[in-house]
């Protein structure tokens, strides 16, 4: 593979979110409004390029049997800078993120990376592939997180796109709505990867 | 270079040199960011203790006084006191617990509110910072309310709760009745 | 706060999977049939109430006193990893019986990420030893009950036609938003 598809094969082909339907709970839990997608995209990408970097370079002096436990301690490391480094510089989405940010360590997409993409590749390509992951799950939450903003409170990052009047379908920011829109929008691309592909 | 083995040596060094070096590196950011962090927290305070309370001159925080949970500010202005600002909290949110604080003048109607910290429902229960709430409380005073009790429409009280939150807006009075009670047992001690 | 209410909460009102979603990997992954669900559960009930007793007192009884509170995450999931590890051992050592039922999805445990939100939950509660170990043992059955309500529903479901794109998760997905809404409904038991 090439550098430029070890980028993108996270943002569509494999893209997390959509695709290999991993690291769930925070897809659903902070898409409540468009903003929290973009901050919790972030901090997961920050972790996953710094993880997927330090694995690859680490990964000879890494003995197999203990392999594990040592990426989970390098995910928990890099995990625990995010924490600080947002609680210092952005508190108020710190606050709405909460317990999501050190949840970020059994995120299902960075361990599986290390495993699946870093321990076997050199440091630029794991780079790549952490972006593009990161990215991939960044879009796919934030448009997530839109569509759940819209129907549910009428903006998209607090931007008011319909008047104060009407009514919006508020069922969409609780928690059923975050299962709901998912389901459909997983939906919508099976339906689109199905016929794209051919 | 070839991968090492996993003998028992190998296995326990790689591990420990990896922990020594995220523990250093750790330490590290930790000391860099303590200080924006108690900042960060401290701004959020002194600038809400100044929206609650009427103009002071003293510093508030300086002296605070913490009683069961709640913490309580005391401005004066020259010899005067003018008010208090009260950090309160309550537990019955409907995403558990959030923080306001809560301004007071001497004779224990509210001057201000304002949100400190909430995880409650966006668009729902986050709308207890919108004017159309908030404004019921202002120059309110809970002593000459009857029984002495806060209490929203819907539990026989005067409070119109936030539409579609009415656990947000009880838990919002609840904070309010707390800050209340004890202010009154502080301005008792004081006579 | 009694513990009832702590139960009732944890159980169904704050259900750890359709309202918090927490260990939505496991409660999609393993829901395809009641008995797989059940020794799920049965796994994470187990190491859940354990790994929030240690947690707990590692957590009180070294991490404050060191001052290090900010290595808490690091240190929670090592300890989970780590049980989960000598949970397995022991289990396959002295109970082959509940190994064979509970043994393969004990691996499973240490990326749910209930295991470890909740611990870190019990902390920022401010819980008290018994508390955190009734709050977790209660969030764990809701955990259980959530699994095996889906379970019952999947397994119904197989025998109807669905459309193609909607086979698999976002059919589950919707499910769980329907269970999610009824769940929804309890949100008025405690007051």
């Amino acid at each position: 593979m090439s550098n430029v598809s070890h980028f993108t094969n996270g943002l569509v082909k494999s893209n997390p979110t959509f695709v290999l339907v991993l690291g769930t709970c925070p897809t659903l839990a902070v898409t409540t409004a468009a903003i929290n997608g973009i901050g919790m995209g972030a901090a997961t990408t920050f972790v996953l390029v710094c993880s997927n970097l330090l694995i690859a370079a680490l990964k000879n002096v890494i003995p197999d049997k203990v392999r594990i436990a040592a990426f989970i301690l390098i995910i928990a490391s890099f995990v625990t800078v995010v924490d600080l480094v947002m609680k210092a510089y952005t508190p108020d989405l710190y606050n709405t993120l909460g317990i999501f940010i050190p949840l970020i360590v059994v995120n299902c997409i960075i361990l599986g990376r290390a495993e699946a993409f870093a321990q076997k590749n050199s440091v630029f390509p794991a780079i790549l592939d952490g972006l593009g992951m990161g990215i991939g799950f960044t879009l796919a939450i934030t448009l997530l997180a839109s569509v759940r903003e819209l129907i549910g409170n009428g903006s998209i990052f607090n931007v008011k796109l319909v008047s104060d009047n009407i009514s919006t379908f508020l069922l969409f920011i609780l928690p059923p709505g975050a299962f709901i829109t998912y389901g459909y929008l997983i939906a919508i691309m099976n339906r689109l990867r199905a016929r794209y592909s051919n | 270079m070839a991968k090492l083995d996993s003998s028992l040596k190998n296995m326990t060094l790689s591990l420990l040199l990896i922990s020594l070096f995220m523990s250093a590196a750790l330490g590290f950011v930790y000391n860099v960011t303590k200080e924006p962090i108690t900042k960060s927290m401290k701004a959020k305070e002194t600038n809400a203790i100044k929206d609650v309370l009427p103009s002071f001159d003293n510093d508030p925080m300086s002296s605070p006084l913490q009683i069961n949970g709640l913490t309580f500010y005391i401005a004066t202005k020259g010899k005067d006191t003018v008010g208090y600002a009260a950090k309160t909290y309550t537990d019955r949110g409907y995403s558990g617990r959030f923080d306001l604080m809560v301004g007071f003048l001497p004779n224990g109607s509210i001057n201000n509110i304002v949100v400190l910290q909430q995880n409650e429902t966006p668009g729902l229960g986050s709308n207890m910072s919108q004017d159309k709430f908030r404004s019921q409380f202002l120059k309110l005073n809970i002593g000459e309310l009857p029984d002495k009790l806060l209490k929203v429409r819907k539990d026989g009280g005067e409070i119109d709760a936030i539409s579609a939150a009415t656990i947000t807006s009880r838990a919002y009075c609840n904070a309010l009745q707390k800050a209340y009670d004890e202010l009154m047992k502080i301005q008792e001690e004081s006579k | 706060m009694d513990y009832l209410n702590i139960i009732i909460l944890a159980l169904l009102v704050n259900n750890v999977v359709l309202a918090q979603f927490l260990g939505i990997c496991p409660f999609l992954g393993v829901s395809g049939k009641i008995s797989t669900s059940l020794g799920m559960g049965g796994a994470v009930v187990f190491v859940m109430a354990l790994a929030n007793l240690v947690t707990y007192l590692v957590y009180n009884f070294i991490l404050v006193p060191l001052g290090i509170e900010f290595m808490q995450t690091i240190t929670f999931i090592l300890i989970i990893a780590f049980l989960v590890q000598v949970v397995e051992i022991i289990l396959k050592k002295s109970v082959p019986s509940l190994y064979q039922a509970l043994g393969i999805y004990l691996p499973l445990i240490t990326t749910n990420c209930a295991v470890l939100g909740i611990a870190l939950l019990a902390i920022q509660k401010n819980y008290s030893l018994v508390q955190s170990v009734v709050y977790s043992s209660a969030t764990a059955v809701g955990f259980t009950f959530a699994l095996i309500l889906m379970a019952g529903i999947r397994e119904q479901l197989e025998l109807l036609g669905t459309p193609k794109g909607m086979k698999g998760f976002p059919l589950s997905l919707i499910i769980a938003g329907l269970l999610s809404m009824a769940f929804m409904g309890f949100s008025g038991l405690v007051k």
